[in-house]
């Protein structure tokens, strides 16, 4: 045997013997927070069954990591009048099954998708009041009633289906794989409820090449039980990292994480609607009128909490104080607008100039299973402001109890609450959507102020935030959802914001994410560094 | 004979109704799915309308009335969360809680009564009283916490284990167990251990009680004066007798560990029906709620029956008892 042969042979066992992981460098085995409760993207219009639709489906728009808007199956969109906009579509996509994306597909799938039987939460929201008209293959009008600057998020929030496949097919056909076929980087293969998901990749897919042959989706609900899997090498990647072992992660060499800033602002909503509020009273407990009508009350409170505290302490630093309904670089975010200083002095001052100067009683509601570390934010906040004066209670409640309440507790449905600590991620990635659901005034018939639950009222925000809504123009749109969120926060403090999460993902050493906005975790987003 | 069964049958039938309606009302007046599974951004008119989809804007009174007439009919209602029958996605997950309590039972017995006829039969030694003093600490510790640190040692420090969920599975009598591949095996382990752990500190103590007092018993001595060996002294004629408790508690406490695996099944992401039951209440999916709690009260009104049809085979005085009463 010549020394070149005996060299091969050694390099041969050497290659066999290198673990398998190795060889396979181009699976992706990932532990997730949550699971969808369908593949059909159509059927439940929730974070869990969005972020899997990202995978398997595209749309005609796509709100990159930062929720901005980027050509997806549509190439270009404009409205043509002040009642229609075009859209040009992608020519040469193909389904994973092979058949070609054609206007058709479009207009399916905007009949099919807010008619989704029994749907938990139905995509109607972004597609009530508008038609899709085919003009040819690869170009679509939508048609509204009135105008309609908001198109372009709306659209990019449904998933495009196949006609052909998905003709007359139920949420459990999408389940079995039957009827889901997409154009997204990923090919559905299989879904075991409560255990794994399997993708592989699509290797026609329109967008950037993807890097994964295969990704297996393992849900871990509970928060250690991910960071053991990851740390034990049964995953590469995890989301949700929770933040008291964010620390320990950093100091380990085989992990590495992503973080990046959410669109999800942590807020206090104050009754600012009943004359006779049920958690504030006078000190001894004797009725008094409701001080958080008060917008001096409300900015005393607003100074009283030092949120870069919070911030420290409680977040762990994983967070970032707030001072509006969204952080910097999001539409319609105003550049006036700071965090409010932490001032007790102050605070003081104007509690004793409204009329209470030796402050009041009150109960802070909040959740203690939904947002990062809510339950202690409440008791942080509850401290803070009794070291001003005003002897707050902190009660916290499991969300399934808590939200019901909050929304709708109290008599003819209306909150029962006083003051309630809550959150708000903005789906269309730009301020109108707080805007309306939290600061407009309760309106029922127009779908205005449905998650308003300290029912601030005030005409001219209402008529800033219409104004926006049927602004087409860009610019103006957003100088008037600043001028709305300066007025409805900055002046009267409708709401008094606290912070924007931090969110984290980790995986092992040269495996990264895209830290998106949007809290999703969309697997072409993961990359190798190669 | 026929008399008494129709009559505990007609009891039967009144608990199950009984709990049915403690179960319904229970569940339907904590909290609201609405705000669990609407999409936050949604406006009033499409929340109105889940509502009414779902049915939550009629009475409870008339719900109930519904979810009973269709009960009757084996439709225990549609998950709110996955819109499929409740009475599937549960069955659906019976197979790995059955497996997972099963395996933690066998555990229990080929661990736990060796070390406690061992420490039965030698009380005083050193190994008898560590294997004692262990006991203690497996009826203690708490489940998720042990569980953690399994995963810790043996997942994380050790690399032996894989830390969570269930492995490969293979098909028997068309059903996918995870005992039947290595993968799963070794994906089993651990739960497995985990869910056993309190009950095999009991068999020990059963088992070493039982030894104790058997030990002295007249038999075990004849025995030996029979010269027989002390191998078969202990296999045949003490095991056999202190086997006796040692089931009849076993069989009382299986039902205990299907129950128990809801914590060891969150915490090794095990996909059962406890994590199912977890993940439904977390997000208030009543149909799920109210069909699992149904179907544990009917499997131990069914035990319960038999068990009472059965005594009243071996001892007539209790059907007389009950004729008379």
């Amino acid at each position: 045997m010549s020394f070149n042969k005996k060299l091969n042979a050694v390099m041969l066992a050497a290659a066999m013997s290198l673990p398998a992981s190795a060889l396979l460098a181009a699976d992706l085995k990932v532990g997730m927070n949550a699971e969808p409760s369908a593949i059909d993207p159509h059927y439940h219009n929730l974070g869990p069954n969005n972020q899997m639709a990202q995978n398997i489906f595209s749309r005609l728009i796509e709100q990159d990591e930062k929720q901005r808007l980027n050509p997806g199956l549509a190439l270009s969109w404009k409205p043509v009048d002040d009642l229609t906009w075009e859209f040009k579509l992608r020519k040469g996509v193909k389904f994973h099954d092979g058949t070609p994306f054609t206007a058709d597909d479009v207009i399916f799938t905007f009949e099919r998708a807010p008619n989704v039987p029994n749907s938990p939460s139905s995509f109607a929201t972004y597609i009530k009041g508008k038609t899709a008209i085919k003009i040819d293959d690869f170009t679509v009008h939508f048609k509204t009633a009135k105008p309609f600057p908001l198109m372009p998020q709306d659209v990019s929030n449904v998933s495009i289906i196949s006609k052909k496949t998905a003709e007359g097919a139920t949420t459990a056909d999408f389940n079995s794989g039957k009827a889901t076929n997409g154009t997204g980087p990923f090919k559905f293969v299989k879904w075991v409820p409560g255990d794994v998901i399997e993708l592989v990749k699509n290797p026609t897919y329109w967008g950037e090449p993807v890097e994964w042959d295969r990704v297996t989706i393992k849900t871990i609900k509970s928060g250690p039980g991910r960071v053991a899997a990851l740390l034990a090498g049964d995953v590469d990647f995890i989301d949700n990292v929770p933040p008291t072992d964010i620390s320990r992660l950093k100091k380990e060499s085989k992990v590495q994480l992503s973080q990046g800033i959410s669109n999800r602002v942590i807020y206090l909503h104050l009754d600012q609607f009943r004359d006779d509020t049920p958690f504030a009273t006078a000190k001894d407990g004797s009725k008094i009128k409701n001080p958080l009508l008060d917008v001096r009350v409300r900015r005393a409170i607003s100074k009283s909490i030092n949120r870069d505290l919070i911030v420290e302490r409680v977040m762990e630093g994983v967070a970032i104080p707030a001072g509006q309904l969204l952080p910097g670089g999001f539409f319609g975010v105003s550049p006036n607008i700071s965090p409010e200083k932490y001032d007790p002095t102050g605070a003081k001052k104007l509690l004793a100039e409204a009329g209470y100067p030796d402050g009041f009683k009150l109960t802070i509601h909040g959740p203690n299973d939904r947002y990062i570390n809510d339950a202690k934010i409440a008791e942080a906040i509850a401290q803070m402001l009794s070291a001003v004066g005003i002897a707050t209670t902190p009660v916290t409640m499991p969300k399934s109890v808590y939200f019901k309440r909050a929304s709708s507790g109290g008599p003819d449905k209306s909150p029962e609450f006083s003051f309630v600590l809550v959150g708000w991620g903005s789906g269309t990635g730009e301020a109108s959507s707080p805007l309306k659901s939290l600061l407009h005034t309760y309106d029922k018939s127009q779908g205005f102020g449905a998650a308003n639950r300290g029912r601030h009222s005030d005409k001219a925000t209402d008529a800033l935030i219409e104004d926006a809504l049927a602004t087409v123009d860009d610019k103006a749109r957003e100088a008037l959802l600043i001028k709305a969120t300066e007025l409805a926060v900055g002046q009267r403090l409708g709401i008094i914001p606290l912070h924007y999460q931090v969110n984290t993902w980790a995986a092992r050493k040269g495996i990264s994410y895209k830290a998106r906005t949007d809290e999703r975790t969309v697997l072409n987003l993961v990359s190798s560094s190669k | 004979m026929s008399v008494f069964i129709i009559r505990r049958l007609m009891q039967s039938v009144l608990v199950v109704w009984i709990m049915s309606l403690l179960v319904f009302v229970g569940v339907n007046i904590v909290g609201d799915p609405v705000d669990m599974l609407v999409n936050p951004e949604a406006d009033q008119a499409e929340i109105e309308r889940f509502i009414k989809d779902l049915g939550l804007d009629r009475p409870l009174h008339e719900q109930y009335w519904y979810f009973l007439l269709n009960a009757l009919k084996g439709d225990l209602g549609n998950s709110f969360i996955f819109n499929q029958p409740a009475l599937k996605l549960i069955v659906q997950r019976i197979p790995a809680t059955f497996e997972l309590a099963i395996v933690a039972l066998l555990m229990a017995i080929i661990v736990g009564i060796p070390l406690g006829v061992y420490a039965g039969l030698k009380p005083d030694g050193k190994i008898s009283k560590t294997i004692m003093a262990t006991s203690i600490l497996g009826f203690s510790l708490p489940t998720f916490w042990v569980g953690m640190m399994m995963i810790m040692v043996f997942a994380v420090m050790l690399g032996w284990s894989p830390s969570y969920g269930r492995g490969e599975t293979a098909s028997l009598f068309g059903i996918e167990f995870s005992f039947l591949t290595w993968n799963g095996l070794r994906h089993l382990f651990l739960p497995a251990l985990n869910l056993s752990l309190f009950k095999m500190s009991l068999v020990i103590r059963l088992a070493r009680a039982g030894t104790r007092e058997v030990v002295h018993q007249d038999y075990i001595k004849f025995a030996r004066a029979k010269g027989l060996s002390q191998n078969r002294i202990i296999f045949v004629h003490l095991m056999k007798n202190i086997m006796i408790p040692v089931v009849t508690v076993l069989g009382l406490e299986f039902g205990g560990l299907i129950a128990f695996s809801v914590v060891t099944e969150t915490v090794f992401s095990w996909p059962g029906m406890g994590k199912l039951i977890i993940d439904a209440l977390n997000n208030l999916d009543r149909p799920v709620v109210v069909a699992y709690l149904m179907i544990i009260v009917v499997i131990f009104v069914v035990i319960n029956l038999v068990v009472d049809v059965l005594y009243s085979i071996l001892d007539p005085r209790v059907r007389l008892q009950d004729l008379k009463g």
